[in-house]
């Protein structure tokens, strides 16, 4: 065996290329503290060294934007003074070698990210994507991840109020945990994190710093997951939310008495992330004396204590005359703080022990200086995903009065309050809009911004189909930020800013590069067409298991605002006798939908063309409609189709429809695809026939139907006489069972 | 009349609890570590995870320097309402009867149920009537209410049950539905439900006004 291959740059990760450029930047070969700080601030996680170039095609500029991306979350002003500042993580290998923990700490991250900024955490969001559900392995991720996630957000405080989820074969192995956060703040709050002033002094406090999650941003993140995973199990973070409830509250007391000068989170790669990001930042240098951190446990050694992925912590950097005060506050919510070092003017990040230096680095070479990587994408030139396995029975194939209830049935549609009702969506008094209310979480910001007797409000919605996305990365991800803005336009909310999580398979493999570079071009051409900057986001790499990458999954978090809360929109059919429209350029198609996936057809090379231009209009119609009060349900067409999307609002509202399908093909395939076919821009409305007729000047809109009673049934009348009928409590009995049966086995 | 409302190391519901206070009247945030409860004329113990919820709900709240005033409070006659974790709260301490313990199910069920009132002539339900439904959200881990069967008759016979579970909507398996319940002197009251979040139609329901305003009506006719 050569000497290089057990040179322990490679067990951290690094290239022998990278290793010769860390040699080349220091001078001389670097210490073991000083390599094991290279290794995790070079990682994919820290560095972003296969995407960067990529991100920089996104438009991350507009009229609302107050902080962009580089801070450790991005905000928009919502007006009246006020700032929503808002991002999505990944927690994704973490959750699949220990799924509560992982999961809980993938909320704790997240949350400190948005109250480094200085705002108070008032909503989480997730994104979740398991294997199928008829493996053990899915259930398992399933129960113990959506566990996790309450674990921690209703032990703090804060209410989870939304999230999507879904299940395919692809995530078996590598399931998602994408936790997004928002936070409130007051525009002059917004605090950043760069270190100034050389003599101020660095505060560590929370959690005492232990051996947890050493190597979890290099070894666990940074590369594909496989076989010896349960190893890594030491790898994965242990979260404390009543450490953390104390940590937020802590900081946000600092902040409130305006005694930092900035303030960071401490997250992957712990203590050597965090400094190295203040200290470049500002400019600057730090000593950090490593035996002034406050250990779990003795003997631990310098790389370890600088590496330590230990929950709960955050870093400050004070002027002198306000450390006791700080001290003060920390003590008051029995939270450790400890000076461990200072800002100086030297450029460097320099770690010392008993006095001694045992690590000395430019802290340019850390944080600016990895290579980054050109990718060399190709599309694929055979299928990469195996078709989905068929559950629908044969029979039913072409059975629209079998095919609804499947669909409702099946797991990706099925009613996901089994999941919900296990977060605290209430807390903090803003819920205006539940699960399941309408099709994006609403809340109300707070009651001194109005005069005019309305209750300004903020929307939000978390989306991304991974199956649409394989089917065509561009259109797939342009579909993803156009559904997102869609959810926003039901409720009545305009788009002020979007965060993104990118979940891509190992981007050094060419089909992998292809999706990334697609999805990525998709989302800037569709930010840019809605004039929605992106605030921030995350990339998490290398979601490959042994039978392959996950489906590409970039997730879209989009953040709008509605003036007035009370007329926030709904989905349910609302009032007996209102008039049914189908509205939007909608052009359904069934090749890569839920109907597809049950049929277990193989994900088409591609999807339809969308006309972005139209489709927003479309949406500002809608959003503008339910903002005047004038419409009673909006809700927009995604999986399952219309079919679907009408069912949804009988059980929303608790009322039957009646509607005409004549016209539209009595039987065959062009049946269930205007049914059940899927694509972006379309609507299902419902109000009072004169409003809907308004309407139909500026979109394309159809009346289609009458919402019926309560006691009614779904009925489509088709050509030629034919009727199909559901009681809603068949719709109802097939819509519950599906989640619900699996986190009950 | 003026509500102190408690604040421990891990109470989430306070502002909650205080906003709704304020709908009737004025309140004040009341710290842990401190013992004077500045002259208010009830006391809220909020919901929330007090002290992480550590070793067993409500046990180490129980023990706060603030508990031993509020203790002295119960026992002179000032109304004290516990909700969720405030409910643990007073229950480890002795105050209420009988003991939380975790739903039938082990989960966390956040669900917006309905409740009928038993008695109305009480400091805590007198703004509503007898036999009324209320629609108020649950959420918790840790609230399926049981107490022994002697304790139990005994409780029920002194028409302590102000507030049960309408029929259907009992999801953490508390004994006979029991979803909220009074102390022997009628100045001592613990739900699990959270009345202070159905105070604004915007964000649900209005019912839950009902049990403040009733702390309010019987502060305001025993001045």
């Amino acid at each position: 065996m050569s000497e290089t291959a057990t040179a322990p740059h490679r067990a951290l990760g690094l290239t022998d290329a990278e290793y010769e450029l860390i040699v080349d930047k220091l001078g001389r070969a670097p210490n073991a503290v000083e390599l094991s700080m290279f290794s995790l601030m070079w990682s994919e996680h820290c560095a972003y060294k296969h995407s960067k170039q990529l991100l920089r095609q996104l438009p991350t500029e507009g009229p609302y934007l107050l902080m962009g991306p580089g801070e450790n979350a991005g905000a928009v002003d919502v007006g009246d003074g006020l700032a929503i500042a808002f991002k999505v993580e990944s927690h994704n290998h973490p959750s699949a070698v220990e799924p509560f923990q992982g999961a809980a700490t993938g909320v704790g991250g997240i949350l400190r990210d948005v109250f480094a900024v200085g705002a108070r955490p008032i909503a989480v969001l997730d994104s979740l994507r398991f294997g199928e559900l008829d493996s053990a392995r899915s259930r398992y991720l399933l129960e113990h991840a959506v566990a996790g996630i309450g674990h921690y957000g209703n032990s703090i405080g804060v209410p989870t109020i939304g999230g999507e989820l879904y299940f395919e074969g692809p995530y078996e192995q590598n399931c998602l945990v994408n936790a997004m956060a928002l936070g409130i703040a007051e525009h002059d709050r917004l605090t950043r994190s760069a270190a100034t002033g050389p003599g101020n002094a660095l505060v560590l406090f929370g959690a005492l710093t232990g051996r947890d999650g050493i190597g979890g941003a290099s070894v666990l993140a940074s590369a594909e997951l496989g076989e010896g995973d349960a190893d890594k199990r030491p790898t994965v973070q242990i979260g404390d939310p009543f450490a953390e409830k104390k940590l937020m509250e802590c900081s946000l007391e600092l902040l409130d008495r305006e005694l930092l000068v900035s303030l960071q989170d401490l997250g992957a790669a712990g203590l050597t992330s965090s400094s190295s990001e203040m200290a470049s930042k500002g400019g600057l240098g730090l000593d950090i004396h490593v035996d002034r951190v406050p250990l779990r446990e003795p003997g631990m050694e310098p790389f370890e204590i600088m590496v330590s992925e230990s929950q709960e912590r955050m870093l400050c950097v004070v002027e002198p005359v306000c450390v006791d005060e700080v001290l003060a506050v920390c003590a008051k919510w029995e939270t450790t703080a400890t000076v461990i070092g200072e800002v100086t003017d030297s450029g460097r990040l320099r770690v010392l022990s008993d006095g001694d230096v045992v690590g000395d680095m430019p802290v340019e070479a850390l944080v600016d200086d990895c290579p980054l990587y050109d990718l060399a994408p190709e599309k694929p030139s055979a299928p990469i995903y195996p078709a989905p396995v068929r559950t629908l029975p044969p029979a039913a194939d072409a059975d629209p009065r079998a095919i609804l209830p499947a669909l409702l049935r099946s797991a990706n549609v099925a009613d996901r309050s089994p999941v919900f009702e296990q977060y605290d969506c209430l807390v903090q008094s803003r819920t205006v809009r539940r699960p399941d209310d309408a099709d994006a979480a609403v809340l109300m910001l707070p009651a001194t911004s109005t005069a005019d007797g309305t209750h300004p409000a903020i929307a939000v919605s978390i989306d991304g189909s991974g199956r649409r996305v394989a089917c065509d990365p561009y259109r797939g991800t342009v579909e993803a930020v156009l559904e997102c803005a869609a959810n926003l336009a039901c409720v009545g909310a305009e788009p002020l800013g979007l965060t993104n999580c990118l979940n891509f398979g190992n981007p050094e493999k060419p089909h992998i590069a292809w999706q990334l570079g697609e999805s990525v071009r998709g989302m800037a051409d569709a930010c840019r067409a809605l004039d929605v900057p992106v605030v921030g986001g995350n990339v998490s790499l290398y979601n490959e298991g042994p039978e392959g990458p996950i489906y590409p999954t970039p997730v879209v978090g989009m953040v709008g605002r509605l003036p007035d809360a009370a007329r926030a929109g709904r989905l349910g059919f609302a009032v007996e006798g209102d008039a049914i429209a189908f509205a939007g350029p909608f052009q359904p198609s069934l090749p890569g939908s839920e109907l597809a996936k049950l049929r277990g057809e193989p994900l088409p090379d591609g999807l339809p063309e969308v006309d972005v231009a139209v489709v927003r209009k479309a949406q500002e119609v809608v959003r503008d409609a339910v903002r005047r009060g004038e419409i009673r349900s909006a809700h927009d067409v995604a999986e399952g189709g219309l079919a679907v999307a009408l069912a949804e609002c009988c059980l929303g509202g608790g009322h039957g429809a009646t509607v005409d399908f004549r016209g539209a093909s009595a039987e065959g395939e062009r049946l269930l695809e205007t049914l059940f076919g899927e694509g972006a821009g379309g609507f299902v409305l419902s109000g009072p026939r004169p409003a809907l007729a308004a309407l139909a000047r500026q979109l394309q809109l159809t009346f289609v139907g009458e919402v019926a009673g309560s006691g009614d049934a779904l009925t489509l009348a088709l050509d030629d006489d034919a009727r199909l009928s559901w009681p809603l409590a068949e719709l109802r009995a097939a819509r519950a069972r599906g989640l619900a049966d699996a986190l009950d086995s | 009349m003026r509500f102190g409302v408690l604040r421990f190391p891990g109470t989430c519901d306070e502002v909650d609890a205080q906003l709704a206070c304020e709908r009737v009247g004025e309140a004040t945030i009341l710290w842990h570590g401190d013992r004077d409860l500045q002259g208010v004329d009830a006391v809220v113990v909020p919901g929330g995870f007090s002290y992480g919820d550590y070793l067993r709900v409500g046990a180490i709240a129980r023990f706060a320097p603030i508990m031993e005033s509020v203790i002295q409070f119960a026992r002179e006659g000032g109304p004290v309402l516990g909700i969720c974790n405030g409910f643990q709260v007073l229950c480890e301490a002795g105050l209420l009867p009988g003991a939380l313990l975790p739903n039938r199910t082990l989960r966390f069920v956040c669900r917006q149920v309905d409740l009928v009132v038993e008695h109305a002539d009480t400091v805590f339900t007198n703004a509503c009537e007898q036999g009324e439904r209320l629609s108020i959200p649950a959420k918790h881990t840790t609230g399926c209410w049981y107490a022994p069967h002697e304790l139990h008759e005994r409780v029920e016979a002194n028409g302590q049950v102000l507030l049960r579970y309408a029929p259907g909507e009992n999801f953490n398996g508390s004994l006979a539905d029991v979803a909220g319940v009074r102390n022997e002197a009628g100045n001592v009251f613990g739900l699990m439900p959270h009345p202070e979040h159905a105070v604004d139609p915007l964000t649900g329901s209005v019912d839950g006004l009902k049990l403040f305003q009733s702390i309010a009506n019987h502060v305001g006719a025993h001045v």
